[in-house]
């Protein structure tokens, strides 16, 4: 899940953008992992995510294979945390998302409890990590910095697109579709929270933060590049 | 590396079910779908196109009857009416996976995060990196993982760059991680030499691993800022390592910072893994160039 890592923004600009996510260790404790992670799920739920995935199925906003007509005038905008839970069925990689540090410090210090023996992490600002583990009374394990994008840069589009798509770094969210939600809630053809929906359905593992993207998206309402 | 699996599928779009509404040309995320002018019909770039099933899987999709959307769309654009439809559907669900075959699966192995790599039977990139190094112990103290990944965000990468520089790592002497999807396909992990029926092969990202002493940090940074000039893609590094028994790490951010980095996420391991199977052998590491 290094999709996680490689979020475009400095610091500051996690403050609402705490993800937490269990993975089980090829070979090592992943036997008997399933009912642990789907645990793990179900205990995030109580810390009031904002979004809830795991790597195999997506995350709670999902795109319909059936989908009605009618729904064009009434789409179903919210997370479904409880088809997130009830699908997994494998040992992959679950990630919980919170727009906030009290919640993501108290899910961390709760999960340190359950004790489910899994690797945890935390990606968000190196401060906001610290103070999760600080919280939970652990000590950092292991580190893993983020140094930016390097090498053709000019392949890539400005900052407002950037940070909404690299929200999933598995790069299902394309930087033409970020451009495109900028653009509807501009010209007032989309509201923010509609666009943040959309993005949301293409992410592949659940860790988009859709408070992040609408702040992103009100933000570019407003203000250039 | 995948022989032994049925051969997975890849996509086209039914021209007979197309209605050339175009929302599909905005969530590839490679810009690999256009209208063609003549067919009037969405189309695939083949060459540009590394499977990742973003549209097949992102796009909801309804199953109107395609000729009479077209009919309405024509009445409406006789009057110069634009139908607003909802950005992420696809009105006739006209996207079908094909069979797929070697070496084009590498794109999707690679590009479609929900298909784990055989090689790690890891989803997404198909690492674990420092996400479990307090189960594996992979990265220890003195030591740093760096994770080199090429392609994203939305740019997209061949394998004979990445290619390119594995080749100089290895004559660096660095030693590439064996789990990782990328070493696999390398037919001389001492050179970084990767298969040759795969070098034109185009995908999402990949992540070459490797490991190295902390003395060495300067020096590979240095080395794939070299090699990336070189490149017609972008490059994110990632770089893992050990906290001491504090959780402080007062070894490995003082040099990334002395070195003009500006370290602003991370990924925190907060180590509450541990192994269950104590009686297997430690998980394999690294292959030394």
């Amino acid at each position: 899940m290094t999709n996680t890592l490689h979020r475009f923004g400095d610091a500051e600009s996690f403050h609402d953008d705490f993800i937490v996510f269990a993975i089980a260790s090829k070979g090592n404790n992943d036997q008997d992992a399933l009912p642990k992670l789907r645990r793990f799920l179900e205990i995030a739920v109580e810390y009031k995510p904002v979004n809830l995935g795991d790597a195999r199925h997506g995350g709670a906003f999902r795109p319909s294979n059936s989908m009605n007509p009618v729904a064009h005038w009434k789409r179903d905008i919210k997370p479904d945390f409880a088809a997130v839970i009830r699908g997994l069925d494998t040992a992959t990689t679950c990630a919980a998302v919170f727009d906030n540090r009290v919640a993501a410090e108290d899910f961390v210090k709760r999960i340190h409890e359950e004790d489910f023996g899994l690797s945890v992490n935390i990606s968000t600002s190196i401060e906001g990590a610290e103070q999760c583990c600080h919280h939970a009374g652990l000590p950092r394990h292991s580190v893993g910095y983020s140094l930016g994008f390097e090498g053709k840069t000019e392949k890539l589009p400005n900052s407002q697109v950037l940070s909404l798509s690299t929200m999933c770094g598995h790069g299902m969210i394309s930087h033409s579709l970020a451009q495109k939600m900028i653009d509807l809630v501009k010209e007032d053809r989309r509201t923010p929270e509609e666009a943040v929906s959309c993005l949301a359905r293409f992410c592949s593992c659940g860790v988009f933060n859709p408070s992040r993207a609408k702040r992103i998206l009100e933000d570019a309402r407003t203000k250039t590049k | 590396m995948f022989g032994s699996h049925p051969p997975v599928r890849h996509m086209t779009i039914d021209p007979h079910q197309c209605v050339a509404c175009g929302n599909c040309t905005y969530v590839c995320p490679m810009g690999a779908i256009y209208i063609d002018p003549v067919r009037k019909r969405a189309t695939i770039d083949r060459d540009e196109c590394v499977e990742c099933y973003a549209c097949y899987n992102g796009l909801s999709q309804e199953h109107l009857n395609p000729t009479l959307v077209r009919t309405v769309r024509r009445l409406l654009a006789l009057v110069r009416v634009r139908f607003d439809p909802e950005p992420d559907v696809c009105p006739t669900a006209a996207f079908k996976p094909d069979e797929l075959t070697w070496p084009r699966v590498v794109r999707r192995a690679f590009s479609d995060p929900r298909v784990p790599h055989e090689s790690t039977g890891v989803e997404g990139r198909g690492t674990e990196e420092v996400k479990t190094n307090d189960v594996t112990g992979r990265v220890k103290a003195g030591e740093v993982g760096f994770t080199i990944e090429f392609g994203r965000p939305g740019v997209g990468v061949r394998f004979h760059e990445i290619q390119e520089m594995c080749h100089a790592l290895a004559a660096a002497g660095v030693a590439f991680e064996k789990k990782n999807p990328v070493t696999s396909l390398m037919t001389d992990v001492a050179t970084g030499t990767i298969r040759q029926d795969i070098l034109s092969e185009k995908v999402m990202s990949a992540i070459v691993e490797i490991k190295a002493p902390v003395e060495r940090i300067e020096q590979i940074i240095r080395l794939v800022g070299e090699v990336e000039k070189r490149l017609d893609t972008v490059v994110a590094i990632g770089v893992g390592a050990r906290c001491d028994e504090r959780g402080e790490d007062d070894v490995v951010a003082p040099i990334l910072e002395r070195l003009g980095y500006h370290l602003e996420r991370a990924k925190t391991n907060a180590g509450m893994g541990r192994a269950t199977r104590p009686e297997r052998e430690p998980t394999p590491g690294m292959v030394k160039a």
